[in-house]
């Protein structure tokens, strides 16, 4: 079994209109080699849902979003992500904008072959207000409480950037936190992962390995390797978020053909050549708070 | 002390308060001062809290604001984002955060500013700000208080719910202590109107009143009592030695 894949075969399996999940939280392990991929296609009117940072800003600049499925959207280190605040402003996309949990509950739901999942988070505020397509569920327990019934949010295709992975698709997130890449995978008709190394199985490390394996193979459909796939984003342990390119990226909000015309419409490899080289990008420490 | 005390301290020293009497949960500081805060009530008041080391580890002692080596710290624990979601839906959580708008119900703003379809400023996202003030209690630090973060009427974008909604809550929702560069107050006056309970040194009650959107009650015009000897020694030494604390009223 091969799943090997270059980033262009990805675009094959996705289609204007296609809902897409996006790994990672912020500006950290975001799979943007297959982000920039899709901004220099065809492709468009997506329905994008994600923990958001610059794959969220990055699409909004290139025109592909057409309905954002959200909790935030941020550079960590740069609060405000200005590509998606200017497209907001503008009026250029819908927003489903939830509470980070029952965007997660949403996730798990399709995960969970279930219609919805029950929760009190939105109670009280205007996520109520803005989602008047959400519903409601009595407990048929004697509590009878009421809850808002989160409904499945399901993807036609999940991008997730991660440490390792073989050909067959056996992956592994070696970072500390896989946030809820697992959920999305889940979540997806098809999952596309682009990974830092491309291995052999036996180059995974066996047991001690495979606690760092968050989703079975079944869940993945092609593999491309990307080192440094996540950049300008962190990926830990490897290298942190490049906080100069995040502050280009974000300045370029006014003149956005400039940092088109150095970063965008490249090969995966000369775009990682426009920014340093990997050798410069693995330097950069890792953040701290 | 032979340095004089600055705002940014006494603001660290009453926001520590905030968590004292909460036993074993996490804290969780965002911004700087409510960290150092945080940090200041772990090593004082409350030592039984844990606190994060800003990512995916809880640690044994807080960890001090700016650079450090981080392979020094004492790891105790895990706290994923998605352990702290689980860990916030069982209410084992007292957050700090600083939003953008709040009301006189305590609702609080971090999403948009001005009409929601067509926002004339996008802010972050509701974030985890509909689940944390449902499930958990709630500290507010603002470092600009003024009309345009206290407004009148509603917030625009309710983003953590307020104490009008509090029946939703089963009881729940609080906002136990908001800590601003004029005062403190908290929320329990009648109808859990907002309430002075001190003021900062050179502030008047008129400062407050006129640079608050909404009508507050008068607890107590008292001066703010200001950090002791042994929290000016764990601010400066210990948890933000490199002075960033500074930098949030250009002191």
């Amino acid at each position: 079994m091969n799943k090997v894949l270059t980033h262009k075969d990805v675009l094959d399996h996705l289609q204007s209109n296609a809902t897409i999940g996006i790994g990672g939280w912020g500006a950290r392990r975001k799979p943007m080699s297959l982000v920039r991929e899709i901004c220099q296609s065809d492709i468009k009117d997506l329905t994008v849902v994600s923990y958001g940072g610059p794959d969220i800003g990055l699409l909004c600049a290139h025109k592909k979003v057409k309905k954002l499925i959200f909790g935030f959207v941020s550079l960590d280190v740069i609060p405000l992500e200005a590509h998606f605040r200017q497209a907001r402003q503008n009026k250029e996309i819908e927003v489903m904008e939830l509470d980070e949990g029952m965007l997660q509950w949403g996730l798990r739901s399709a995960a969970m072959n279930l219609p919805f999942l029950p929760t009190r988070v939105g109670f009280g505020t205007d996520v109520l207000t803005h989602n008047p397509e959400l519903k409601f569920v009595t407990s048929p327990y004697k509590d009878k409480e009421s809850f808002i019934a989160m409904p499945a949010i399901k993807l036609d295709v999940a991008l997730l950037h991660v440490n390792k992975s073989d050909e067959k698709g056996n992956t592994q997130i070696i970072g500390p936190d896989p946030f809820f890449d697992d959920l999305f995978a889940r979540a997806a008709e098809k999952t596309f992962v682009s990974s830092e190394e491309l291995l052999s199985t036996e180059e995974l490390g066996g047991k001690d390995g495979a606690i760092f394996n968050r989703f079975e193979r079944s869940l993945v459909t092609g593999v491309v390797h990307s080192p440094c796939g996540a950049h300008p984003t962190s990926c830990s342990p490897s290298y942190g978020f490049d906080i100069k390119h995040l502050k280009e990226y974000s300045d370029s909000v006014k003149y956005f053909n400039d940092y088109a015309d150095k970063y965008m419409n490249k090969t995966h490899q000369d775009y990682i050549e426009s920014v340093g080289g990997t050798e410069e990008i693995t330097k950069i420490p890792l953040p701290q708070f | 002390m032979s340095d004089s005390i600055s705002l940014a301290e006494i603001c660290i020293s009453q926001a520590s308060k905030a968590w004292q009497d909460d036993g074993e949960i996490l804290a969780t500081g965002i911004g700087l001062i409510p960290r150092i805060a945080a940090g200041l009530a772990k090593l004082t008041h409350n030592p039984d809290l844990m606190m994060t080391d800003g990512e995916t580890y809880l640690i044994s002692e807080p960890a001090p604001m700016g650079k450090r080596d981080s392979s020094a710290d004492q790891v105790e624990g895990y706290m994923s984002y998605s352990r702290v979601f689980e860990n916030l839906w069982g209410g084992k959580r007292h957050a700090m955060v600083t939003p953008t708008q709040i009301d006189s119900f305590g609702q609080t703003n971090i999403s948009v500013i001005g009409n929601y379809d067509s926002p004339k400023i996008q802010l972050l996202g509701v974030r985890g700000f509909p689940g944390n003030s449902i499930y958990h209690k709630n500290s507010i630090f603002i470092p600009n208080h003024s009309k345009k973060t206290f407004v009148e009427g509603e917030v625009d974008m309710v983003s953590g719910m307020g104490y009008k909604n509090k029946e939703l809550s089963n009881g729940i929702f609080e906002i136990k202590r908001v800590i601003t560069n004029l005062g403190i107050f908290d929320f329990n006056g009648k109808n859990n109107c907002m309430q002075l309970l001190s003021l900062h040194p050179n502030v008047s009650v008129d400062d407050v009143i006129t640079n608050t959107g909404f009508e507050i009650a008068i607890q107590s015009d008292s001066i703010t009592s200001m950090p002791s000897s042994e929290e000016l020694v764990l601010i400066r030494e210990v948890l933000d030695p490199q002075g960033i604390r500074n930098t949030i009223f250009g002191e």
